[in-house]
């Protein structure tokens, strides 16, 4: 919206106020016009070249509309074609184009040479870059080479990451950030529907009756969607229950908050499904003509030692022995556990059981970061395929992503060790396939998958992973048991590579540091939550030597004698890239819209058929992919069916005890996006989020006697820290546990959490370990 | 030092008047939209007193059919 200066700190806070109220009244009015305020900062007489794009930050995927003058961007409004976000923006996204202009930003290679940073060409960086993966291969093996990446990664990005490190060197090694925020979506979708990303889309909002959230605050995490709630709301009376751990601003907007005790989310879902049943709510058609029921193993463990394997045994289960399994989770029986009152359970069981009512289930984080992730994920799905209310405008289990591009590359092109572009390694047709389109023989792609990111940097602890290439990621800042992990980064004999736009802690342990074109200064495309792919041409130059993360890994692959698979030209590569990895989606299961699509329309979703997008996949009304001639087609299951999953509540891997007696769990801020890498470079967003604090529940501050502001020292059983107090400020987490946001690198809070993960998605649980808390 | 901002629904045709009687109060700003009957309006204010006594003098506005707070933040230190 602008580029203003501020004098001082109220201004800024001022201006967060007119924002926050902004957004707030554009949820009630989409498309209502603030035009003082709006335009307020375009220079008089600018003569803008307005372009669109997709915003930089959440995985939302708002349309935003850049105006340049000069090769500088001056302005950004949101986009009010697009269909996302109709016109608005979020604080973030209105300071977007700030992001680009901090001071420090990185324009020049770096090299370190005997422990200082030595400014270098670009050609000389890239030909040390390659060299050192060659001669690393030779001396240990190509799996001792790694790349990791983002779901801020463009898709020809992770393409040709990919595309170079699976199809040419021939290792797995590929991971992203994702894996920490999503991989758990992916293996809920996968294990109960056979296909990722959800089946429905944003416009579900639009029709449902109920929202429920699942452990999401939404209000702070994806402010544009949650004011599409809030407007139905105003427009129809729909009910938003925010179902959490802490209270929020969610919770303040919310008609109902239910809080329950971190982990028993599993134990709520089950007895959500036995009042469904019980009180005679199941949609019995549906669940005959289109589900199945399984159960896996249980008792599967934290991941917590290195080398942890788990792979699940789906066994088949009837109906009957489903019901049964429900009877250990009677709303009376799950009450103690959870601390939701068997009322509130009723309460929440009958919205979904009430056939009069469409319901839409969102979940983030809370769902993902966690221990038994891909339960509970599947326990939601169990809900909705027990009322029948998916795959319908309205009714819809929908999970959001964090990042940009999280579906858009790291899901669909499969930047993870186990996938490929379509299909996983470890399918022989499906190696054989992308050995055709990439040009390489099939036996460069190793069928058997390598490490998951938390042993990838275990890997690089141990020395089994000598060279890494990290780009437009912070692992320094995010990896949970931290400390481990840095160390681990700086041992002798390992070679680290960090692309990326500002200094971070990442940058602070590379062998190179590559500077890379950020967002419009190249050109790429984004997936959203929605399986919406979205288009963004280059409208800046990028500064010094800066190069984006495509053209570095294109240039490193040529000069490791793969000229022949990276054939681009300079002018189209990314064209060439994007109609190329087409070619891995083609058909009605998963069609991309072609770019020259792309280029005219705010993004298009997948499935893209006969030059039309899926709203909702696997309903036949909407879904051509659908063949078996009833309603619902659940495709991504050989028999067509969704399976209905028994999982139980398990415990965390650490609880609070009497030597760590508070719950620790951590998230974001509105201000700062993740690690606040470019957000802390924006003014206006730095300095009304200055650094991370501590919350507290009042009554446990009034009994040590803490105050906001007061220093509270936070120790786990990886070590401490010391932040100042939030007690009743903008969140209040129930008693006996605390919130700290991980944004803030000089208040490192992953130095102390756990790294245990959910054993099928290899997803960490960044929401719950033990802590003693005390006034410092 | 608090600073907190609403959104104001003046009554039907009542969204100039209210504008201009509220910008005319120290405390106060207001942005109108082009084109729905809503303000925002943000308050700054010394202190939690003197807001107290605002908001009192807000709520007697007869033109103002509804006034919904959005955001409230203080600002002890650093102003």
């Amino acid at each position: 919206m602008y580029q203003s200066v501020f004098t001082n700190r109220r201004e800024f806070i001022k201006k967060m106020a007119v924002l926050s109220a902004m957004t707030a009244a554009a949820g009630m009015f989409p498309g209502i016009i603030f035009a003082e305020e709006q335009e307020k900062g375009i220079p008089d007489g600018a003569n803008l070249d307005w372009k669109k794009a997709p915003c930089r930050f959440c995985g939302v995927g708002c349309g935003v509309l850049i105006g340049t003058e000069n090769g500088k961007a001056i302005a950004v409004k949101g986009d009010p074609k697009s269909p996302v976000n109709k016109g608005l923006c979020c604080v973030k996204g209105y300071h977007s184009i700030m992001a680009m202009y901090g001071k420090d930003r990185l324009k020049k290679p770096l090299v370190k040479k005997n422990g200082r940073y030595v400014e270098t060409s670009m050609k000389e960086a890239l030909d040390l870059v390659a060299s050192k993966m060659q001669e690393t291969i030779k001396e240990h093996g190509k799996d001792a080479v790694s790349i990791y990446g983002s779901g801020q990664w463009t898709i020809p990005d992770g393409y040709v990451a990919s595309k170079l490190f699976k199809g040419c060197i021939g290792t797995n090694n590929v991971e992203a950030n994702a894996r920490l925020c999503m991989a758990t979506a992916v293996t809920g979708f996968l294990s109960s529907f056979g296909l990722d990303e959800p089946m429905g889309c944003y416009e579900d909002i639009d029709y449902a009756d109920t929202f429920v959230l699942w452990g999401n605050n939404m209000a702070e995490m994806h402010p544009v969607l949650f004011s599409r709630l809030l407007d139905q709301r105003l427009k129809r009376g729909v009910k938003i229950i925010d179902f959490a751990t802490r209270t929020t601003r969610t919770s303040m907007a919310a008609d109902k908050t239910i809080i329950f005790n971190p982990q028993t989310d599993l134990a709520v879902a089950n007895a959500i499904c036995y009042e469904i049943i019980n009180n005679g709510w199941m949609n019995t058609a549906f669940v005959e003509e289109h589900c199945n029921f399984s159960k896996g193993l249980t008792n599967m463990g934290y991941g917590l030692e290195d080398h942890y394997k788990f792979t699940d045994r789906p066994e088949a289960i009837s109906f009957e022995e489903y019901k049964a399994f429900l009877e250990d989770y009677t709303p009376e029986k799950v009450s103690g556990l959870s601390g939701v009152s068997v009322k509130d359970i009723k309460y929440l069981a009958a919205h979904f059981g009430d056939p009069n009512k469409k319901v839409m289930s969102l979940w983030c984080m809370g769902m993902n970061q966690h221990s038994r992730g891909t339960w509970i994920n599947n326990l939601v799905y169990n809900i909705h395929l027990l009322t029948g209310k998916i795959s319908s405008p309205g009714n819809s289990p929908f999970s959001l992503t964090g990042q940009p591009s999280a579906c858009g590359t790291v899901r669909e092109v499969g930047t993870l060790t186990h996938k490929l572009p379509h299909g996983v390694v470890a399918n022989k047709e499906h190696r054989e396939f992308a050995a055709k389109i990439w040009d390489v023989p099939v036996e460069n792609i190793d069928p058997k998958p390598t490490y998951h990111t938390v042993e990838m940097f275990r890997a690089l602890d141990r020395g089994d992973i000598r060279f890494m290439w990290i780009q437009v990621t912070n692992p320094m800042v995010t990896m949970p048991k931290l400390k481990r992990y840095r160390d681990g980064a700086k041992k002798e004999g390992r070679f680290i590579v960090v692309s990326d736009v500002y200094p971070t802690p990442t940058t602070d342990i590379a062998d190179v540091i590559l500077p890379s074109a950020m967002w419009v200064e190249r050109e790429g495309l984004y997936g959203n939550s929605e399986r919406r792919t979205q288009y963004f041409e280059q409208m800046l130059e990028p500064p010094g030597e800066a190069l984006s993360d495509t053209v570095q890994l294109i240039e490193v692959a040529k000069r490791m004698g793969f000229e022949k698979q990276f054939y681009y030209k300079d002018e189209t590569h990314i064209e060439e890239i994007y109609s190329e990895y087409r070619r891995h989606h083609e058909g009605k299961k998963h069609n991309m819209a072609p770019l020259e699509v792309l280029k005219n329309q705010p993004g298009a979703m997948w499935p893209y058929v006969d030059g039309k997008e899926t709203k909702w996949r696997f309903n036949a009304k909407y879904d051509p992919a659908c063949t078996n001639g009833k309603d619902f087609h659940f495709y991504g299951k050989k028999d067509g069916r969704a399976v209905i999953w028994q999982r139980p509540y398990e415990p965390a891997a650490e609880e609070p005890d009497a030597d760590y007696p508070f719950w620790l769990g951590t998230g974001r801020v509105v201000e700062h996006w993740h690690t606040g890498s470019m957000t802390r470079r924006i003014p206006v967003l730095h300095q009304a989020m200055p650094h991370a604090y501590v919350e507290l529940h009042p009554e446990d501050a009034e009994r040590m006697q803490i105050r906001t502001g007061d220093m509270v020292k936070l120790t786990t059983r990886r070590g401490e820290i010391s932040l100042p107090a939030s007690v009743n400020q903008r969140g209040v987490p129930a008693p006996r546990q605390v919130f700290v946001p991980f944004f803030d690198e000089q208040m490192l809070i992953n130095d102390i959490t756990l790294d245990s993960f959910c054993p099928i998605s290899k997803e960490p649980d960044y929401k719950k370990c033990a802590v003693k808390v005390e006034k410092a | 030092m608090p600073i907190k901002s609403y959104l104001v629904h003046p009554k039907q045709g009542k969204k100039g008047e209210v504008a201009n009687a509220l910008s005319n109060m120290d405390q106060c700003e207001v942005i109108a939209a082009k084109n729905e009957e809503l303000l925002v309006l943000v308050t700054e204010t010394y202190s939690e007193k003197e807001e107290e006594l605002l908001r009192e003098q807000l709520q007697q506005f007869r033109d103002i059919k509804l006034m919904a707070l959005v955001s409230g933040f203080n600002t002890p230190k650093n102003t």
